[in-house]
């Protein structure tokens, strides 16, 4: 596979560092997932050329952008990057029809061929009713079809899109979502999505890149990643209790105090175990019957979550239980309370560390 | 409400608006359309407002550059430069007349050079009169423009690079047109100072009727033996200056 991105980034400053591969084929959608100060934006500032890297390589179609090692570098405004960002940076004193005719015009086109280009993207965005209208005249989610009309004007091979719906409502944000899939589906570059969101990313991504602390920690399709969290960041991203441990058949040891969870799964050596919050069942007393793990916990939490409680355990190994509010009414939960908790093997999942 | 406050502020009020008020009082209104046509008072209003406005282009040109360096640029002693600038906000206009005399005058650093090589005089011409206004009111535009670009999202600049704008073209179409309500602002402050400009104005260009004798000079002069004309001078920079407070109201007066 020939990549029309192939960079590595490498982004020095003293308390961070990024240090991060990424490909991606033309017509291919990734998203950069991580928590804040992960350093998704310095990935995409540098990918845009707004800032220099210190080692590594940005290299788009087989061209050096930046490659400080052979002193290439070339600006910002000769990359065939596009960006969107996270509040769109409409140009306050052009109309939504001039800011996507900007880019045009700083390219040679005139001003009439620019505005009639424009004039096409805000039809493909569904705005042409609003072509004159100044940006602050626009709702949330007119101005992020604007700023991603203004990005894909120029045909960009690379296509950055930073939190694009971040600033949005929940309810534009739906909206706003499946209709930025289907501009990214018919966009013809490379495509980076910069978000912390997991849905924005598991709707609109092809692949996953995760990254913490600068680093990438976990690669591949949603498939792969929401089943097989390798990060407690991750496994949250994913709402899976995820545990680390030696397995032993299919017996996985955590930790050094003899706490062992039964999966069905065999393997030997360094493993993970994940299962839902939603396996979890809470018991006042010791079960007994069924295969099953048990063991004794505290309730450290109780939040809502969805039409169920979400319900933190310590002991043993910290949880996340979810349970209907029915069942919680049963039990008495209260804070601090000691309970039994109990996980199917069946329910549990282990693949290797 | 304690009158310990009321009374001084009925006091200062009544001391910021009486002077105003006895202009009007005093003016002769019976004469007044007469003597608002005398040749002297129209030109050198004509004067007037021709050199503050020609001052006020001259600051733009000069002093927008030197504001988007001062907010944009990283270099050791902008400190220094910025306090630099700000020097003839404080200075006693005649002491800047005399400076811009010892520079600029004939015998002056850059002066003589001036008049050697292009046998060109600053000292006692209308081009004098626009200098010694320009000195004076650059700042107020400096500051003004400064503290709008400050203000300014620099994110915008990064997102005219990303769609293909260089440095200067970014300027032009995007940094301009974002400050352009601190320019404006700017501007006018500027241009009301440089109108109202007196003590560099008579110390460098002199008083000179039709040449360098703007209306703050005119009314000087008209009040050595001439009361009434001195009033009607007076009364048509309160105009123009209660228009711009007008012109301005939304932007500063009306933001409580």
């Amino acid at each position: 596979m020939t990549s029309t991105l192939d960079a590595h980034l490498v982004v020095d400053r003293g308390t961070f560092s990024l240090d991060i591969d990424l490909h991606i084929a033309a017509g291919e959608v990734v998203a950069l997932l991580g928590p804040n100060g992960a350093g998704k934006t310095t990935a995409l500032r540098a990918l845009a050329g707004l800032e220099a890297l210190t080692a590594g390589y940005v290299s788009l179609d087989g061209a050096d952008l930046d490659r400080p090692e052979r002193r290439v570098w070339i600006p910002t405004e000769h990359r065939p990057v596009g960006v969107v960002f996270q509040d769109y940076l409409l140009f306050p004193h052009l109309s939504a029809l001039d800011n996507v005719a900007f880019g045009p015009r700083r390219h040679g086109v005139d001003r009439r061929t620019a505005r009639a280009q424009a004039a096409q993207w805000l039809a493909r965005v569904g705005l042409t009713d609003h072509a004159r209208r100044k940006p602050r005249q626009l709702s949330g989610g007119q101005a992020q079809r604007v700023a991603l009309a203004r990005a894909l004007a120029l045909h960009p091979k690379l296509l950055l899109l930073d939190e694009p719906l971040a600033a949005l409502d929940a309810r534009t944000r739906l909206e706003t979502r499946a209709e930025l899939q289907r501009h990214l589906t018919e966009h013809p570059g490379a495509t980076l999505l910069v978000t912390h969101d997991p849905l924005d990313a598991l709707v609109l991504a092809d692949r996953l890149v995760i990254i913490e602390d600068g680093r990438v920690v976990q690669e591949g399709d949603a498939t792969t990643i929401t089943a097989r969290p390798r990060t407690e960041y991750v496994a949250q991203l994913v709402g899976l209790n995820l545990y680390r441990g030696r397995a032993d058949g299919t017996t996985v040891h955590l930790g050094d105090d003899g706490f062992t969870l039964t999966t069905t799964d065999r393997l030997d050596g360094d493993a993970f175990v994940a299962f839902r919050p939603a396996a979890v069942a809470l018991h006042p007393e010791q079960p007994h019957g069924s295969p099953r793990n048990t063991w004794p916990a505290t309730i450290a939490g109780i939040q809502r979550h969805g039409d169920n409680l979400r319900i933190q355990l310590t002991g043993p190994i910290p949880v996340a239980a979810d349970i209907t509010p029915a069942a919680a009414a049963h039990l008495h939960l209260a804070l601090g309370q000691p309970v039994w908790a109990a996980v199917k093997a069946t329910e549990t999942r282990a693949y290797p560390a | 409400m304690p009158i310990a406050l009321l009374l001084p502020a009925t006091l200062g009020l009544l001391f910021l608006i009486l002077p105003l008020a006895g202009l009007v009082i005093r003016a002769p209104w019976s004469t007044l359309p007469q003597r608002l046509t005398e040749p002297g008072v129209l030109t050198a209003l004509r004067l007037s407002l021709q050199c503050a406005t020609l001052a006020t282009l001259l600051c733009l040109v000069l002093g927008v550059p030197l504001a988007w360096l001062l907010a944009r640029v990283q270099f050791t002693g902008r400190r220094f430069v910025r306090a630099l600038v700000t020097v003839p906000l404080v200075l006693p206009p005649v002491v800047g007349g005399v400076a811009l005399l010892l520079v600029f005058g004939r015998n002056g650093l850059v002066g003589s050079w001036l008049d050697d090589t292009f046998g060109f005089t600053l000292p006692f011409t209308t081009t004098g009169v626009v200098v010694a206004e320009a000195f004076v009111a650059m700042p107020f535009l400096i500051i003004a423009v400064e503290g709008a670009l400050r203000g300014a999202d620099t994110r915008y600049e990064e997102a005219a690079a990303t769609l293909g704008a260089g440095r200067w073209t970014t300027f032009t179409h995007v940094t301009l047109p974002l400050v352009a309500p601190g320019i404006a602002a700017g501007a006018v402050l500027c241009w009301a100072r440089a109108l109202g400009e007196f003590g560099a104005t008579i110390t460098f260009a002199g008083n000179y009727p039709g040449t360098t004798q703007t209306m703050p000079l005119a009314v000087y002069l008209a009040l050595e033996n001439d009361l009434d004309a001195a009033i009607v001078l007076s009364l048509i920079l309160l105009v123009v200056s209660v228009a711009i407070l007008a012109a301005l109201r939304d932007r500063w007066i009306g933001s409580t």
